[in-house]
């Protein structure tokens, strides 16, 4: 089973983008769920999301508490909340900002594999294609590239499934935008 | 049809699928995306022939309900908390004239102090209210049992209070299987009240009634419950040969066969119970689980029967009686009556905190290593955030882990 944990602030479909993830692997043929910790939701305030993937029912309800991959969909978090709370020693983290990794989580660079700590910086893309800060499409998109455990084809698709015609398609350009972006920077990285 | 929806959308796409004829509703979280979903339904002309009520309260939902049922109409509304709480005089009223209205709890603790968060506390506050209270697992548990509850309720002739965790399930997205329209109306045939308030042919429903017969009404709602049981097992057997799902039934046993401790759990913990025994059964720990679908009527003998010779049963209760102890505890001790099972209550899961798996394996291991000393034991529990409360006050100070019954009563001596 993998399990996601998604950071971010109220308002920027942080929800809605663990919907988003499940709705890509359940295309894919996959098992998934997905649930936002409940809480007095207000815009800009810290919220939490959760994902899992599974190839057999899931079946537990638990948030999650040991994640394998963390996304962090506001770079302004990692000074309030313990984003990276109880990461699996092999997972993966990916951050939005233009910031490189060593500098925005050093302690975490160390702990975990190379590689395996990305950033990017998903709000520009976001507005870019939707003028919105909704970086939840990039940050889907960045997680198949960086993971392979979805295909951008579902991450785009589950979007236009959600919301047919513009808002569908914008989501779709950004998170293509995302991917092309981060699979060029992975290359140069070899 | 699978689909990846969320809990809510999945319940009222089923709920949809039984033609309901009256829909009321008045929001509260974490129903509210039911009913919003229903009002959209009858808005696009997707469930036809029904009447959408908003109404100005959740008194006015269970009176609107009363009368549709009564008037002859398949009824279905939904509310959580302190919603259900509001509904109370009209819930007594439903079951007492027969009414088979189904009805969504999104299972809530109730206030106060206020919380919004999931536990058992409202749905368990209507234990005594004469409705069949059927608890679910998992979203794809709710869907069914909520199209098995208009046939249980209309063949039994009592109301049902579906039961769900709130946010827990009503907020998660997961892949649910939806019954086709041809399925449902093979299963569920319209709904024919045996009587019904008319113009045509007036009678009159709920007239008073005096010491000379009350308790012979009593006594038949009673029967009522009692045919309940079988008539659960026969519907929820019907609907899964009809489906290849396996839901509803009175009760589910998970890895029971050697299981040296059994779990009696109710509602969405059921899930993350049963991968915690996985683990632990790994590790040669032999555990079952216990799903407890209807507690209202409570199947003493199915629970008897799922117990069997096993001798040490464990409730995981998210609610409890102020003064007395745990709710189910009382129910499976009464199945058990007459065998040396031992059977307690770990209190947790109050308030929206999460059940977790190690939740669920701490009970297991002090059960196992005989650590229930009295019949209730509260888990997950913060003795720093007690100790803060009595330490200066009265001097008194809790220990980490677990706490047990004695524990709270020698620290008022």
């Amino acid at each position: 089973m993998l399990q996601i944990r998604l950071h971010g602030r109220g308002g920027q479909g942080a929800v809605t983008t663990a919907e988003m993830l499940s709705l890509s692997a359940f295309l894919e043929g996959h098992f998934a769920q997905a649930f936002p910790s409940f809480g007095s939701e207000r815009t800009g305030a810290p919220v939490v999301a959760y994902a899992r993937i599974d190839d057999k029912e899931v079946r537990t309800h638990e948030p999650i508490q040991e994640p394998d991959v963390v996304l962090v969909q506001d770079r302004t978090l990692l000074s309030v909340v313990d984003v990276f709370a109880g990461i699996s020693p092999n997972g993966y983290a990916i951050i939005n900002t233009a910031e490189a990794p060593e500098q925005v989580a050093p302690e975490l660079c160390k702990k975990l594999p190379k590689g395996h700590v990305l950033t990017f910086p998903a709000t520009e893309f976001a507005i870019q294609a939707m003028k919105m800060n909704k970086p939840g499409a990039p940050m889907l998109a960045s997680l198949a590239a960086a993971t392979g455990v979805l295909k951008l084809e579902s991450v785009q698709k589950s979007f236009q499934t959600r919301y047919p015609g513009k808002v569908g398609d914008s989501n779709a350009e950004a998170a293509a935008l995302s991917y092309n972006y981060l699979k060029e920077k992975m290359k140069e990285a070899e | 049809m699978t689909e990846q929806i969320e809990g809510s959308l999945g319940v009222a796409k089923a709920v949809a699928l039984c033609r309901p004829g009256v829909v009321c509703a008045y929001p509260i979280s974490p129903q509210t995306h039911i009913v919003e979903n229903l009002g959209k339904f009858v808005k696009s002309g997707k469930l036809k022939d029904c009447d959408y009520l908003n109404v100005e309260s959740e008194f006015a939902a269970i009176s609107v309900s009363l009368g549709s049922e009564a008037g002859g109409a398949r009824t279905y509304t939904a509310t959580a908390s302190q919603g259900l709480l509001f509904m109370t005089e009209g819930v007594y009223s439903a079951s007492g004239l027969g009414l088979p209205i189904v009805m969504t709890v999104a299972s809530r603790a109730i206030g106060g102090p206020i919380n919004i968060w999931n536990d058992h506390s409202d749905s368990l506050s209507q234990r005594d209210s004469g409705w069949l209270q059927l608890f679910c697992e998992s979203n794809q548990d709710a869907v069914d049992t909520h199209i098995m509850a208009f046939k249980i309720a209309e063949q039994v002739g009592l109301p049902v209070m579906v039961c769900m965790d709130g946010f827990v399930l009503t907020h998660a997205f997961e892949r649910m299987d939806l019954p086709t329209q041809e399925q449902v109306d093979s299963f569920l045939p319209p709904y024919e009240p045996r009587e019904f308030l008319t113009p045509k042919e007036p009678i009159s429903m709920g007239a008073m009634v005096g010491p000379e017969a009350f308790t012979e009404v009593r006594f038949l709602q009673q029967r009522k419950m009692a045919k309940a049981l079988k008539i659960i097992e026969d519907v929820s057997k019907e609907y899964n040969e009809l489906t290849g799902h396996h839901s509803g039934g009175l009760l589910d046993c998970y890895k029971c066969d050697d299981a040296e401790v059994k779990l009696v759990v109710m509602g969405s913990s059921v899930g993350t119970a049963k991968d915690e025994v996985d683990r632990l059964r790994e590790q040669g720990v032999k555990a079952g689980i216990i799903s407890l679908k209807s507690f209202r009527p409570f199947p003493y003998a199915a629970m008897r029967k799922a117990i069997g010779d096993c001798k040490k049963v464990v409730c995981v209760e998210r609610a409890f009686s102020f003064g007395g102890r745990g709710i189910i505890c009382p129910e499976v001790k009464r199945a058990m009556e007459g065998t040396d099972c031992q059977v307690w209550t770990a209190v947790a899961g109050l308030g929206g905190r999460a059940i977790v798996g190690k939740t669920i394996g701490g009970i297991i291991k002090a059960a196992l290593e005989g650590k229930f000393k009295d019949e209730m034991t509260w888990f997950d529990i913060d003795s720093s955030v007690l100790n803060s409360y009595t330490k200066d006050g009265e001097g008194v100070t809790f220990p980490e882990g677990p706490l047990a019954d004695s524990q709270l009563m020698d620290s008022v001596k």
